[in-house]
């Protein structure tokens, strides 16, 4: 096979042919918010190489910042512009972005910026000093936990810095995947977005083994799911000749036989399906998820949950609406029983954790389930519910994590230990600290879809989409669910408020500026898109077509 | 002048002031008392200008695009039914303020009263709500304030009262909104698609459609009432809330029930509602009797009034589905005095057992000499509720019982047992803690002070005099009556018995 110089493969005959490698067109300004992201990210890798050490981590902190805010506005731009997006209407041909493997298209935008302003929020928390001089990440990741090389870092004072860069290239790849136009990009978009979250995962600072144990376990896993994908992705290449979701979509439109439907193409969707199911965390591909959000940084864990979603649905809406919607019926019933596995085991096993953020987890893994929901709506409304419902939970899950941050062991003198994730230590916080557990209390409201909280919105969105479809039972399964899932939040509101406090061992440690400016707009966010989500609402719609 | 937003507003101010923090804890429940009362100020002025003679159509009617992608408007506006819920809420909750007046220390006192004044806003939201999704909103966003009422303020078994309550209404909330959005798919749909006037009288797609959505919505509604046999929550809540916070529990909030069925079901479900009347009926009528046989089994004050109202909403809700004008008036005029009388027994509980310190009914005896104004009010709500002629749940009972009798004779019949059996507790329950000798423990006890003369003294005179005079209220039920008969498509039947007509006390529509 001709090698593939492009990601278009179609280009390899045209290169055999003129012996030349003509240049791909690329529309700058279109893709000009990832350019931005990646530099800032590799900016960051030279202020790690260059910049004093005393320094460092503000400036990195500073990068970071710098490079959403430009990106956000970049993607702002594009937006606006809107010429980007009228050049990309005809089928196939020129659309913006690069050539046959990006295409920048309003759902694309509204995710890009929706990943861009949760990343500026996680990086707030991320760069949270005032509880812990040393932030939320070890000094040395590469230190054997207990050893004395790590008590040294410690004693050093030393300061991870290399978590920005990390996390700039992981936006990067989390804005490429959701406009990937072909499955290759895609595939190299999941594996830089992801390989920094593994890294990333195990730099907690507390609980080192935890930590690594979360990191192994997502990267191995994450690099089985990847060769799925990759797998599936080769066999609809052997099905359809291309790897261009708009030439699958031709390839499975032309291939109605009296047989049904070639094999090559159901197994490479099914195993197209596993890689990003994985990545929503939907079951029974969600094994990891809980282990993951627990071992993690925190912070981590709240960019992960809010902004990995987003990137992964993306994704998983552009594969199902623009690549297989000729093959829809072969794969929407088994996608039906795999939403419905998602709610019911999200909702029901989060009932046991006592771990809050392994209650989390597992209530992210609820709510993949009601996203998927929205998703087989198959419908602009679907796509636009899906995208309010991402940013939406987006919100409200950095704003939780960011809380979880400051529940915290009492240490020496006042030095505070680490968090206190087990949910018997949070008994009586309403009492000690009723700012904090307001707090959490409205995003706890806002998971389970009460009204005046974004979430409520959400679920309508999802479930009005799901019903309009002919989905009733999926919306049915999903409010049954839903009302499953209050248990559990109820649960947490009752430890906070209406229980003794479990004793001094529990301490609320005070926030710096950055957190507190992450949990404010998350928590104005989630009433704003509760009570007045008509601004948001007209994006959506206005984002919810896809161009081919 | 935007009267009823004005009027849901001013609670929810008056909430932000109590609960804001430079607000003096021992100031709280002044300024909670002031904005009530300005509310009910408020409501009684708006009453004044309601037009009587169009008390089938909605009024002081306000409508704003709310989220037109979603076809919600924010649309208010009260026929004469909605209007004497409203009107009930804006009574109770200054009584149950006052009530509350020394319960709670000061710091405590903020979050109660902050609360109270939350859920007033919400309650008055859910019965003036003119658009489906507003009304559930309204509905779903008044367990929260419930919920932490109870389990802050609750008695000992507070947090599983109030776990209980939350999942209970939520669930029927939940199953309530697949049939919120089955409806709005069926309906025009278009930015302003849930309002009820656009959804009443649908084509619906079929049969089966209609009467799923309709079983959505009366699920919840049957949840919230509370009938038989999704009852189970009201006498933990009941029994473990605060008095005030009860009166408001099952006063106001479980009318929410009833009034859905009476105003939602019926109007835009009336081919669904007619084929459940036979269930219906008699899920009614066993309420009725299950209701008031636990209740005379109860050991516990509070509980045994919230089975008492389980078997009051049974009439209630058969009155509803009787198809009858004489039973829809009588259980729209029932949902007033209910609010009422149960108002009056819960707060004369709440003072006894604030003296006793136990909800034990064999803990008391003797009250009668010791404190006999209390044992006065006790007896007047305990008549009321078991329906003495002269008293204003005797004009509710009887029409109701009226009104079934014309269509379902045998339903009427059953349920008139319930009188008998309401006749048992109340008298029972009376003997038990007021009559006999007097007792040590009531020795220091002092009667009904000036503050509880307060919280009761409305109460009583409303009670009295809706039973010698219900006509104003029933001129304000009868033409929204009328038309929910109308839009459902019955008609009262022709009465058998050549040369009587059934006439109630010049009650007459």
């Amino acid at each position: 096979m001709t090698p593939l110089v492009s990601a278009a493969p179609s280009l390899a005959d045209v290169l055999t042919a003129a012996g030349t490698i003509p240049a791909p067109k690329v529309d700058y300004f279109a893709v000009s918010p990832l350019l931005v992201v990646f530099a800032a990210a590799i900016v960051g890798v030279m202020v790690e190489a260059f910049a004093p050490r005393g320094s460092r981590f503000r400036i990195q902190v500073g990068v970071a910042v710098l490079g959403l805010v430009a990106g956000a506005a970049l993607v702002g731009a594009v937006a606006v512009d809107g010429r980007v997006l009228q050049t990309a209407g005809s089928a196939g041909a020129a659309v913006g972005g690069i050539v046959g493997a990006v295409v920048v298209d309003k759902p694309a935008l509204f995710l890009q910026g929706s990943i861009l302003v949760l990343s500026l929020l996680s990086v707030l928390t991320m760069a949270e000093r005032t509880v812990e001089s040393g932030g939320p990440f070890t000094p040395q990741a590469s230190a054997v936990p207990g050893s004395p090389a790590e008590s040294l870092a410690r004693r050093a004072g030393l300061v991870q810095s290399e978590v920005f860069p990390l996390l700039m290239f992981s936006v990067g790849g989390m804005m490429l995947f959701p406009a990937a136009n072909d499955l290759l990009t895609m595939f190299i978009a999941l594996e830089v977005f992801s390989l920094p979250l593994y890294l990333m995962c195990g730099l907690a600072r507390r609980r080192r083994l935890l930590s690594q144990e979360a990191s192994l376990k997502y990267f191995l896993l994450g690099a089985f799911s990847s060769a799925f994908f990759l797998y599936g992705a080769a066999l609809l290449y052997g099905f359809a000749g291309s790897v261009r979701l708009f030439d699958i979509a031709q390839a499975i439109s032309g291939d109605s036989g009296p047989v049904g439907k070639d094999p090559l193409l159901l197994l490479g969707i099914a195993l197209l399906a596993v890689g990003l199911l994985f990545k929503v965390g939907a079951a029974p591909f969600h094994i990891w998820t809980p282990d993951v959000y627990q071992g993690a940084p925190t912070p981590v864990t709240g960019f992960m949950a809010a902004c990995t979603k987003i990137a992964a649905f993306g994704a998983l809406l552009r594969v199902s609406y623009v690549a297989l919607p000729g093959a829809r019926w072969d794969w929407t019933p088994a996608l039906w029983g795999v939403a419905i596995l998602t709610m019911v085991v999200g909702a029901v096993i989060a009932i046991v954790q006592t771990d809050v953020k392994r209650m989390l987890a597992y209530s992210s893994i609820a709510h993949a389930g009601f996203i998927l929901t929205g998703i087989l709506a198959y419908s602009r409304s679907g796509v636009s519910s899906v995208l309010f419902y991402l940013l939406a939970y987006g919100f409200s899950t950095v704003g939780a994590f960011a809380l979880v941050t400051l529940v915290r062991d009492a240490g020496d003198g006042d030095a505070v230990g680490g968090e206190a994730t087990h949910l018997s230590q949070w008994a009586g916080l309403g009492r000690r600290s009723p700012l904090l557990a307001g707090l959490f209390t409205l995003f706890l409201l806002a998971f389970a879809g009460i009204p005046l909280t974004s979430g409520f919105i959400g679920k309508y969105a999802v479930f009005s989409a799901a019903v309009a479809g002919g989905g009733w039972v999926l919306a049915l399964v999903g409010v049954l669910a839903s009302a499953v899932a209050a248990f559990f939040y109820l649960r947490v509101v009752v430890l906070m408020y209406f229980s003794e406090p479990s004793g001094p061992t529990t301490v609320v440690a005070t926030p710096g500026v950055p957190v507190v400016v992450a949990v404010s707009v998350a928590a104005f966010a989630t009433l704003l898109l509760g009570v007045f989500p008509t601004v948001v609402l007209d994006l959506t719609q206005g984002a919810s077509a896809f161009l081919p | 002048m935007p009267w009823l937003t004005l009027i849901g507003a001013v609670p929810l101010v008056g909430a932000l002031a109590v609960w804001l923090p430079f607000t003096p804890a021992a100031k709280a429940r002044v300024v909670a008392l002031a904005t009530s009362v300005v509310a009910l100020v408020l409501t009684l002025a708006m009453a004044l200008q309601f037009d009587v003679s169009t008390a089938g159509e909605y009024q002081f009617a306000e409508t704003y695009r709310w989220i037109p992608d979603l076809g919600v408007s924010y649309a208010l506006g009260v026929d004469g039914i909605a209007l004497t819920m409203v009107a009930l809420s804006a009574v109770l909750v200054p009584v149950c303020v006052l009530a509350g007046w020394n319960e709670l220390d000061p710091e405590q006192s903020k979050t109660f009263f902050a609360l109270m004044l939350v859920l007033e806003t919400f309650m008055i939201g859910v019965f003036a709500a003119r658009d489906v999704f507003l009304f559930y909103v309204f509905f779903e966003a008044m367990l929260v304030p419930v919920y932490f009422l109870i389990g802050f303020f609750g008695g000992p078994n507070r947090r599983y009262a109030a776990v209980k309550f939350f999942l209970y209404s939520l669930f029927g909330g939940l199953v309530m909104l697949v049939a919120v959005i089955a409806l709005y798919v069926q309906g025009p749909g278009g930015p302003d698609g849930f309002l009820t006037d656009k959804l009443t009288g649908l084509d619906f797609s079929g049969t089966a459609t209609e009467r799923l959505i309709f079983l959505g919505f009366f699920l919840a509604f049957a949840i919230k009432a509370p009938m038989w046999p999704v009852h189970t929550w009201l006498p933990d809540a009941a029994a473990e809330a605060p008095a005030g916070v009860a009166v408001l529990l099952v006063g106001v909030l479980d009318k929410v029930g009833t009034f859905g069925m009476l105003t939602l079901c019926l109007p835009l479900f009336p081919e669904a509602s007619k084929w459940a009347v036979p269930v219906v009926i008699v899920l009614a009528v066993v309420s009725v009797i299950y209701g008031a046989l636990l209740a005379i089994g109860q050991s516990d004050l509070k509980r045994l009034i919230a089975y008492t109202s389980i078997s009051h909403f049974g009439f209630i809700v058969l009155g509803v589905f009787a198809m009858t004008s004489y039973g829809q008036s009588g259980s729209a005029l029932y949902m007033v005095n209910h609010g009422f009388s149960t108002a009056a027994l819960f707060l004369v509980a709440g003072m006894l057992i604030a003296r006793r310190g136990s909800a034990r009914i064999e803990d008391y005896g003797g009250l009668q000499r010791s404190t006999p104004l209390l044992a006065g009010v006790f007896l007047v709500a305990g008549m009321s509720s078991l329906a003495l002629p002269g008293l204003s749940s005797f004009v509710s009972e009887f029409l109701v019982l009226v009104g079934t009798f014309t269509r379902y004779p045998a339903a009427a019949i059953v349920a008139t047992v319930g009188i008998i059996l309401a006749a048992l507790y109340i008298l029972l329950t009376y003997q038990r803690m007021f009559t006999g000798p007097k007792r040590d423990y009531a020795a220091g006890w002092r009667d009904l002070d000036a503050r509880e003369a307060f919280v009761v003294a409305p109460l009583i005179a409303v009670i009295i005099a809706l039973g010698f005079f219900p006509k104003p209220v029933l001129d304000v039920l009868n033409p929204a009556v009328e038309r929910t008969m109308q839009q459902v498509g019955v008609t009262d039947p022709e009465p058998t018995v050549a040369g009587i007509t059934p006439a109630a006390e010049g009650t007459t529509p």
